[in-house]
């Protein structure tokens, strides 16, 4: 039953690192760069969660909305100011992950500016109370966790599978220059992609807070690196591996606690990252890409 | 044909890649209703030229006009909107995307969804394999099939003219057969068609007129006709030895 209870665990917390996979791996899917402040991007969300829900007093779907909403626009703008002109003029790709790196200290220093370095609490952001299932009792913060996700995965598939902009964001992400050819606005579906990334990361955040009530200007970088490293286990420019890669490194941090070994569970998340480049570079649903020309 | 209206122009083309001097002073024209296709061996210039046409490439210097809108000051996914719709090199469909998908991607530009499925319904009727296929992943198609695809992703714009840029390219010889009949039928239509190949003898066959690229300026132009007739041209081009 412990067992069970703890695959439940970390599929909860698997599906907050599938979230902000996602970002990390439509981003890439696009624009191959790798973009680093994403990780950011859920502390930004947190922050916009806190000041709303605890300074502003407002109810909690006014400050999911609102986090999700600057998000989007915070990563819209990221991409407008640091990455379009390198992106247009096909610059390396170590610039942009510099550029990036730059981008996620500049945000941290920021919000540390803007509300200091000390932990903030936001405690009880979701409703939290033991829920029954048959024997188990599982935190009803874990269950809404896990419903929400599923939720905002089927929509983002129906958003991509099924409507013009989704289809031209799979065009973009397989052939740039052919998605021109019919007409669509590569910059367009950069930042529509940026947009949807970062709100994800921002109901990322949200369910995150959720769980861990305490937020600082650096929490987004090790959730950011550990979202990371799902993207690239499922293979990274793939949507469904973004979400089966969260899923499974939730579970497995969550079974190297269960069985005691709390204190190198980045290690072994960061050891599956080793495996994975070593093993299957492409992820379990990546793609062997060709280099283009 | 030869008072038609000229719908593309180009003069004195120049494009450059670094200090690569590609396409020098390159000038032509194509009439509405006309079928003129630009020969030459590989690395001429050829793919070069339409990519300043269609905004791939960026032109140094010369004059780009298709229908009075100048091509130059545009970007590539303008240009599709003035009805200049390309089927490019290597076909370049969307590999993971259905066939449905990637005829919807053809009419990525248009609105008008009653006007789409009559599109579609034509395209299918011309091309009934695609119908067949429609549902299938694009990347498992043969050839040949991708090639009618590329065809009919560019026609799903309801474009004024296409630019084709070696659609023969890798494909067997009893498809290369089709995949001209499918153009010269697309022509008949009233769809004018710059047509780009290596393959000489089939494209002088089906065109109105030729010019002919090498190393990056036209050698030589006429009606198709006379340039397969010509001497140089069938010893260069068409393996002729005489």
């Amino acid at each position: 039953m412990e067992f069970l209870t703890q695959i439940i665990n970390g599929l909860s917390q698997g599906s907050i690192f599938a979230l902000v996979a996602l970002g990390y791996s439509m981003v890439y899917g696009i624009t191959q760069l790798i973009n680093f402040a994403h990780g950011d991007i859920i502390m930004v969300g947190a922050y916009a969660t806190y000041v709303m829900l605890i300074l502003a007093g407002t109810p909690l779907w006014a400050a999911i909305l609102a986090a999700v909403l600057f998000c989007a626009v915070v990563g819209v703008v990221i991409e407008q100011v640091a990455y379009q002109r390198l992106l247009n003029k096909n610059a390396p790709r170590i610039s942009l992950l510099i550029t990036a790196i730059g981008v996620s200290m500049l945000l941290q220093n920021l919000f540390q500016l803007i509300f200091k370095s000390d932990a903030k609490s936001v405690s009880n952001v979701l409703p939290s109370f033991p829920v029954p299932i048959g024997p188990l009792e599982i935190s009803s913060v874990t269950l809404i966790t896990i419903a929400t996700s599923v939720v905002i995965m089927i929509l983002l598939q129906l958003l991509v599978k099924k409507t013009r902009i989704g289809k031209a964001m799979r065009a973009t992400s397989e052939d740039a220059g052919a998605a021109k050819l019919m007409g669509v606005s590569s910059r367009n579906t950069i930042a529509f992609t940026f947009a949807v990334g970062s709100g994800l990361a921002a109901v990322g955040a949200v369910l995150y807070v959720g769980a861990y009530p305490s937020i600082t200007p650096y929490m987004g970088s090790l959730l950011g690196l550990k979202a990371f490293v799902a993207a690239v286990l499922g293979g990274i420019g793939s949507i469904p591996g973004a979400m089966i890669g969260g899923l499974l490194i939730g579970v497995a941090e969550s079974l190297t606690k269960a069985v005691g070994l709390s204190q190198i569970t980045d290690a072994v998340v960061f050891g599956i990252l080793i495996l994975v480049l070593l093993i299957k570079p492409t992820g379990l649903l990546g793609k062997n890409i060709k280099e283009k020309v | 044909m030869a008072d038609n209206k000229v719908m593309l122009s180009v003069k004195d083309l120049e494009v450059y890649y670094g200090s690569i001097h590609a396409i020098k002073k390159v000038s032509f024209e194509v009439r509405e209703g006309e079928i003129v296709t630009l020969i030459g061996a590989n690395g001429a210039g050829k793919t070069t030229t339409l990519h300043a046409i269609s905004g791939l490439v960026k032109a140094k210097s010369g004059e780009l006009d298709f229908c009075g809108s100048n091509l130059r000051s545009m970007e590539a996914h303008r240009i599709i909107r003035l009805g200049l719709a390309q089927v490019p090199e290597g076909r370049r469909i969307f590999a993971s995307m259905t066939v449905q998908e990637n005829l919807e991607m053809g009419a990525y530009i248009r609105r008008d969804s009653a006007n789409i499925q009559k599109d579609f319904d034509r395209i299918f009727e011309r091309l009934p394999r695609l119908k067949e296929r429609r549902r299938q992943i694009a990347g498992t198609l043969s050839g040949g099939e991708q090639q009618m695809l590329a065809i009919g992703r560019a026609l799903m714009s309801n474009p004024k003219m296409l630019l084709l840029d070696e659609p023969s390219m890798g494909l067997s010889p009893l498809l290369v057969n089709e995949i001209f009949s499918i153009i010269r039928d697309v022509n008949q239509s009233g769809m004018t068609v710059l047509l780009v190949e290596q393959n000489a003898k089939q494209a002088l066959e089906i065109a109105n007129r030729a010019y002919v690229l090498e190393t990056g300026t036209i050698s030589m132009s006429g009606t198709a006709s006379d340039l397969a007739a010509d001497p140089k041209v069938r010893a260069a081009y068409l393996g002729a030895a005489d």
